[in-house]
């Protein structure tokens, strides 16, 4: 191949990768501050006053739900190994049905800002509230560390910046432009970045798209041929099995991770928190319906790029570069169109970035002081606006704290983060939603040991898997865990995801709960929320201006 | 499992909702809806799930040109979710919004049939 033959020691230019993105920034930025003019009340820093348009928000959720995971994790895990990377894809995209059937309208129609005002709505209060902020907090935190530790891992790649002190430096740069959106713009700047990147996202990875098909003709199996050609495993990477076909154990591993894909989307507060930034019922479904065909059509994007890049790129040499699978996308953007389109790449990586961590920081911040400090704390006697004040405090702390966490990770294994986010996710909060909006006879009881049993089963699960100890890469010995000391190992639960057990189990505690409570659920507030849930009676509405 | 509420007499305005034959007719047609149609596509999707790791041969199969059995699959889950979401909303919009809306303005206007 030609273009292998062309490529040098380092790729691109980081003066052309830092411009692009400094452009990026300056731009959002200039957008925040207009709508920072809007964003002093509780409903217009949460929720943008749910002024936003049902397309608007599909897009500004597409923009929130593709990370830097879903952008360069799958078109790494295609590149390297081809059909098991699709995977994700296709339940990251399914996913979204379990949304727009079962929780986006009715989610809208009963809560005001926070997941844990739907779940407390017709529960015991205060116990009910800590728990659901809890579990946001713990998803939430995990899924910021997995896209700070993302940042600092591609600087290395994108901007050229060398050592450990580089990549603390971005990671802070990084997490001071998100405090900055989230203090002055509120959930408003926040959804307008998350726009701009979503369709900044969309047109870098058609364009690619286009190309890389374009060189075949628009002929996809000649793209397969070609890319099974430059693989290593040839034709293997076609089929399913290359990374989780090896034995028993990685196949009920792969199960499990399905089942966590496909139920933890539902369950992820961020995303939820973007139903509240409509006006109605029928705007949230407007919006997922927007959001699923945003998804879906950037989900068969990674499908041509995975394999354009195990064509163009190579395996081997994928796993050579410093972001190792996570560097196939910007170095299949430097085969395509060299340094400018390298550069374009690389600042779409790292909007994609700050879009989701600036969602997640408005959604932890929300929870903290909307939850904990307003309704636990000081028991509902606390005005909007200081509310609107500790929000904003809180969202300085966890900037904070993803720096900080985003340095001590940089190195780890982010997928695993992003995993467990997921787990906890489907564990400790969709099966309480379902519950809650469904199941009558529902109680205090079956919420609080359903949303903590899941969220501990998880989290306890994960500590004991693979993934934090005892992974041995068999070819070179090297330590696959979080924990990179080989001697250390701990682990006895065989599987790295700990969906299919912790799952089941939430469902299991959730209803055991309830029948073995003496608790009889309120009829008064079940009536009410079963018939706002379905009418759209009493829901929030917009703010005008 | 449930236990029916005796309707009070004096009850609030969403109870009188809740018991009224409108809106039993709303929430029996919504779920009729949404669970068979949950139940059917995490069926398709895990089918798909256990195919690719269980039926390797199968789905390693080609079809046309390079394309193999497996692939068709993964990209059929796209077409379902398409299809499925559009048939969502466009029978949401047509059946569930007259009736929801109707029974809204009910409840905001403080009258309960």
């Amino acid at each position: 191949m030609a273009f292998l033959a062309a490529k040098t020691e380092s790729v691109g230019e980081p003066a052309v990768n830092i411009a692009i993105f400094a452009v990026f920034v300056v731009i959002t930025l200039l957008i925040v501050l207009r709508a920072s003019r809007t964003s002093r009340t509780a409903t217009e820093y949460y929720a943008a006053g749910r002024a936003f348009d049902g397309r608007q928000n599909g897009i500004a959720i597409s923009g929130d739900y593709l990370s830097a995971a879903s952008f360069l994790g799958i078109a790494g895990a295609i590149a390297i190994y081809g059909y098991d990377g699709f995977m994700y894809s296709i339940g990251f995209l399914v996913a979204w049905l379990v949304a727009l059937l079962l929780v986006a309208e009715l989610l809208r129609n009963t809560g005001r800002f926070t997941l844990a005002d739907v779940l407390s709505f017709r529960l015991r209060n205060t116990p009910v509230r800590t728990a659901a902020a809890i579990s946001t907090l713990a998803v939430s935190f995990f899924y910021l560390l997995a896209q700070m530790a993302g940042a600092g891992g591609l600087v290395n790649l994108l901007l050229g910046v060398e050592g450990s002190a580089g990549q603390n430096i971005t990671i802070a740069v990084v997490g001071l432009i998100m405090i900055v959106y989230v203090l002055v713009g509120g959930m408003k700047g926040t959804t307008w970045v998350q726009i701009i990147k979503a369709i900044l996202l969309i047109a870098g990875a058609g364009l690619m798209t286009f190309w890389v098909l374009g060189q075949e003709g628009f002929n996809l199996s000649a793209l397969l041929n070609d890319a099974a050609a430059n693989a290593p495993k040839g034709e293997a990477v076609l089929e399913p099995g290359l990374q989780y076909g090896l034995n028993d154990t990685s196949k009920i591993n792969f199960i499990s991770l399905a089942l966590a894909l496909v139920l933890g989307t539902a369950g992820l507060p961020h995303v939820l928190m973007r139903f509240y930034t409509v006006p109605s019922s029928k705007e949230a479904r407007r919006s997922v319906v927007w959001a699923i065909w945003v998804i879906g059509i950037f989900y068969l994007f990674t499908l041509v790029l995975g394999y354009g890049a195990m064509k163009l790129v190579g395996p081997e040499r994928i796993l050579a570069a410093p972001g190792k699978q996570n560097s196939a996308a910007p170095l299949l953007a430097y085969e395509l169109g060299g340094t400018l389109l390298l550069g374009i790449i690389a600042a779409v990586a790292f909007a994609t970035i700050l879009a989701v961590v600036a969602g997640l920081t408005i959604t932890a911040s929300a929870s903290f002081a909307h939850d904990v400090y307003s309704h636990v704390i000081k028991k509902g006697q606390m005005n909007a606006d200081d509310e609107v004040r500790v929000a904003r405090i809180t969202a300085v702390v966890i900037g904070a704290v993803a720096v900080l966490g985003g340095i001590f990770a940089k190195d780890q294994n982010i997928a695993f983060l992003v995993a467990l986010a997921f787990a906890v996710a489907a564990s400790a909060n969709l099966p309480t939603i379902l519950y809650s909006l469904f199941w009558r006879r529902f109680n205090t009881r079956g919420a609080l040991w359903s949303i903590y049993g899941g969220l501990i089963s998880a989290i306890f699960l994960i500590v004991f898997s693979p993934t934090v100890s005892g992974k041995i890469d068999p070819k070179t010995g090297a330590s696959l865990s979080m924990i990179k000391d080989t001697s250390v190992d701990f682990h006895w639960f065989p599987l790295e995801n700990p969906g299919i057990i912790s799952i089941p189990l939430a469902f299991f505690l959730g209803w055991l709960g309830t029948v073995t409570s003496r608790e009889a659920s309120d009829p008064a507030r079940y009536a009410e929320m079963e018939v706002r849930s379905l009418t759209g009676a009493g829901a929030e509405k917009a703010v005008r201006h | 499992m449930s236990t029916t509420p005796t309707r009070p007499s004096g009850g609030s305005t969403y109870e009188e909702v809740q018991s009224s034959a409108e809106f039993a007719e709303l929430k029996a047609r919504f779920r009729r809806f949404v669970f068979p149609m949950t139940a059917l596509f995490l069926a398709w999707y895990f089918l798909y799930v256990v195919l690719s790791a269980y039926a390797k041969d199968f789905m390693s199969t080609k079809v046309v040109g390079d394309i193999n059995v497996g692939l068709i699959f993964g990209l059929l889950q796209f077409v379902s979710t398409f299809v499925i979401t559009m048939l969502y909303a466009r029978w949401a919009d047509r059946e569930l919004d007259p009736t929801a809306e109707r029974l809204r303005e009910h409840i905001e206007a403080g009258e309960v049939r």
